[in-house]
């Protein structure tokens, strides 16, 4: 069997993301390893109750590894909104809606309904997406796609 | 703090306007610059590029407020102010990084959700057209036709009924079905900019 153990961000500043991903979100981190030789840090998070998949928040990688124009570039991608999307599901969109705003999370969006459920989304303080959805039976007439209505 | 190159000197006053991220810019720099200041280049160089970076995240900010809020009265100055930039440098700023100008993504935009409403809603054109923030049912119909090859109704008549539609989430649907313009001469449905 196959299963998803880990995916990755790219991020602008590890120490930045990890207290994004743990202070804010209230994740766990579920490995911070330096090693120094590699001038590298292994930094993976993710939240309580799933411990089979993590979230790993890699530096935006200068030379060797990538040129410097090709760091500057993957960096202003990922600020521009480019790095992908992380898609969360949660049994309560408004609840957790709710608790995170009150953490300090700021979203782009209230809770607003979809054909196949209500979600709301927000970035990470690199620019990474982040989508939480509510996922309900599909239903056109819930759907209309519009904030606060 | 450098200052020797343009894009610096363009971008901090805009930092420091801009809320949400207090002094964000001074330590991202500084961070940068310590972990690689000879593999990058010179020290200005470095700053440079990372400041694009910096540019790059609050032009996202303007551009989430359009994807937030495209169904208000929204207008290019409320993005400029989104990003922190005076508006005639935010315009340029976004097409640099986006391709398009912040009036034509607020307009495709509006006509991508607008398409999305004809699939998934049984609501009239006109309910429509106000629900994206478009401010005229004429010039949106027109708008709509020019950029989708048919009118609205015509468009609604492509797609098979809202429920056999998969569960594809908003902000995918959001970032693949938003149209390309094909003319310049679009001057509807971005009321009030």
């Amino acid at each position: 069997m196959i299963r998803i153990a880990n995916v990755q961000f790219w991020v602008h500043d590890q120490d930045e993301a990890l207290r994004f991903y743990t202070k804010t979100l209230g994740w766990e981190v579920r490995a911070d390893v330096t090693i120094e030789a590699w001038n590298f840090r292994w930094l993976a998070v993710g939240p309580a109750g799933q411990d089979g998949v993590g979230l790993v928040l890699m530096p935006v990688p200068g030379p060797p590894m990538l040129d410097a124009e090709s760091s500057a570039a993957l960096a202003e991608l990922v600020a521009k909104g480019d790095g992908g999307t992380l898609f969360l599901e949660t049994d309560d969109c408004q609840a957790s809606y709710d608790e995170l705003s009150e953490r300090g999370v700021a979203f782009n969006d209230p809770p607003t309904a979809q054909p196949y459920g209500i979600d709301t989304s927000f970035r990470d303080p690199s620019g990474n997406n982040i989508r939480l959805t509510q996922l309900l039976e599909f239903d056109p007439a819930r759907g209309n796609g519009l904030s606060g209505t | 703090m450098h200052h020797s190159t343009r894009r610096v000197n363009v971008v901090l006053p805009a930092l420091q306007r801009s809320g949400p991220v207090p002094g964000r810019g001074a330590r991202v720099v500084a961070t940068r610059a310590a972990q690689a200041p000879s593999s990058v280049g010179t020290a200005s160089r470095t700053v440079g590029l990372v400041t694009a970076q910096l540019l790059a995240r609050h032009l996202l900010r303007a551009r989430d407020l359009a994807d937030a809020r495209y169904a208000e009265p929204l207008t290019v100055a409320d993005m400029a102010g989104a990003a922190g930039l005076s508006r005639a440098h935010f315009s340029r700023e976004f097409k640099r990084a986006f391709g398009e100008s912040p009036h034509q993504y607020l307009l495709t935009r509006r006509l991508e959700r607008a398409a999305a409403l004809l699939q998934v809603t049984d609501w009239s054109v006109a309910d429509i057209c106000f629900a994206v923030g478009a401010g005229s049912v004429g010039s949106f119909t027109a708008s709509f036709s020019r950029m989708y090859g048919r009118p609205p109704v015509a468009y609604r008549r492509l797609w098979p009924p809202a429920a056999r539609f998969v569960r594809v989430p908003r902000c995918v649907a959001m970032a693949y079905a938003r149209p390309q313009n094909r003319t310049f001469r679009e001057e509807i449905a971005t009321a009030g900019s």
